[in-house]
């Protein structure tokens, strides 16, 4: 093995021989691959549930959420060997990748907030000073 | 988590050497991919609030459902499943590459560079046929009361609430979500344009290659970050397919 010191930074390389790393190269692409075909599998079944059941169709859709995120992990610690790097580096990748889980939660939840504000007119306060006059009236329609 | 050995003892931050022990490029590379995380992460979150605050929003199936030379053919996720692999199939030959550059083979990071370079631009090819297809695939629309032809757009598509309904005797849809095209061709574009920039990179890096660059300078390490980069690529694909094409 001729893996090179790339840098004086450096103070060691990860040896690999060939066996084991065509075995984990092949071993992940089959994973992908196969994870790919399930996702595909319950995208059409999402097709033929329609819109039959909302609460199927949700949870399926969960279900192929959770196999994208296993499919990001096996790439990031397999292809981009993130797995295979120090503890003190892969914690500066993902403590702060962790703000999704905020972002997402946050985000999402305004969107379905908005929906039920725009649904329902629950959003629309009246002017405390007009309380009285616009009693009943919906908020933009004509007096 | 590291299967590396080790040296007990190992003051990482005592100063002198990199305490995560990653080149100063390698590192940078992958702050920079984290960057771009959030960039796309930014994208896909306002995509997914506007869907959630939306009453109706068009079913990928309905949308996504063509293949080359099939016609009108009713293949809902066939073509992006195509996609997908050629992504993976290229990131796996990026990965045969790196390796082959850690064993300092020249001849082996040509072959898998070129084949990474050959998945980047099929696959670039597979998105200019999906755009076009929404692109020009015009559909009777009733918009106001008249009959129109609509293609996809940014600023219309016909992916309405209603489907093939009779109007006067027209098999017509009702028009769809104003911003369904703004966030598809924005997003897909953005993750085009790196896939773009991904083959342009690799092919400055085969070239790198065959003028004996990295046999100069006694390792292939440029190789690696040009994988990281292309993996990202990769990884990225994953979530557009996924909130794109498949929820």
């Amino acid at each position: 093995m001729g893996q090179q010191l790339a840098s004086p930074e450096i103070s060691f390389v990860e040896h690999k021989d060939d066996s084991s790393f065509y075995r984990i190269v092949k071993k992940i692409t089959i994973i992908l691959s196969i994870v790919t075909l399930i996702e595909l599998g319950l995208g059409l079944l999402i097709y033929s549930l329609g819109h039959e059941s909302h609460l199927a169709v949700m949870t399926v859709k969960g279900v192929i959420v959770i196999l994208s995120l296993a499919k990001a992990f096996y790439i990031t610690s397999y292809f981009m060997h993130l797995g295979d790097e120090i503890r003190n580096f892969i914690m500066t990748i993902i403590v702060p990748l962790l703000l999704f889980v905020w972002f997402i939660t946050a985000f999402l939840w305004d969107g379905s907030s908005w929906r039920n504000l725009k649904n329902t007119d629950a959003g629309s306060r009246p002017a405390t000073e007009q309380t009285e006059q616009y009693k009943g009236v919906k908020p933009g329609a004509d007096k | 988590m590291s299967t590396a050995a080790i040296p007990a003892g190992t003051k990482w931050w005592s100063g002198g050497k990199s305490p995560f022990n990653i080149s100063y490029g390698k590192l940078m590379m992958w702050y920079f991919l984290m960057s771009d995380a959030f960039t796309f992460g930014a994208f896909l979150i306002s995509y997914g609030t506007i869907r959630f605050s939306a009453n109706y929003w068009p079913d990928p199936n309905h949308v996504f459902n063509a293949f080359p030379g099939f016609g009108h053919m009713n293949l809902p996720l066939a073509f992006v499943s195509l996609m997908t692999f050629i992504l993976i199939v290229s990131s796996v030959t990026m990965v045969l590459a790196v390796h082959a550059g850690h064993n300092m083979d020249r001849k082996g990071v040509e072959k898998y560079m070129l084949w990474t370079i050959l998945g980047g631009l099929a696959f670039l090819g597979c998105q200019a046929w999906e755009w076009t297809h929404l692109l020009t695939g015009e559909h009777p629309v009733l918009v106001d009361g008249v009959v129109s032809s609509l293609n996809t757009t940014v600023a219309h598509n016909p992916w309405g609430p209603e489907s093939s309904v009779l109007h006067e005797g027209h098999i017509v849809n009702t028009p769809g979500p104003k911003l369904f095209g703004g966030f598809f061709f924005g997003i897909t574009g953005f993750h085009g344009f790196h896939v773009l920039s991904g083959v342009v990179i690799n092919i400055i890096m085969y070239i790198k290659v065959r003028l004996g660059h990295f046999d100069q300078r006694g390792h292939y390490e440029m190789i690696e970050k040009a994988g990281l980069y292309w993996h990202f690529v990769d990884l990225v694909w994953v979530f557009v397919f996924l909130c794109f094409y498949l929820i």
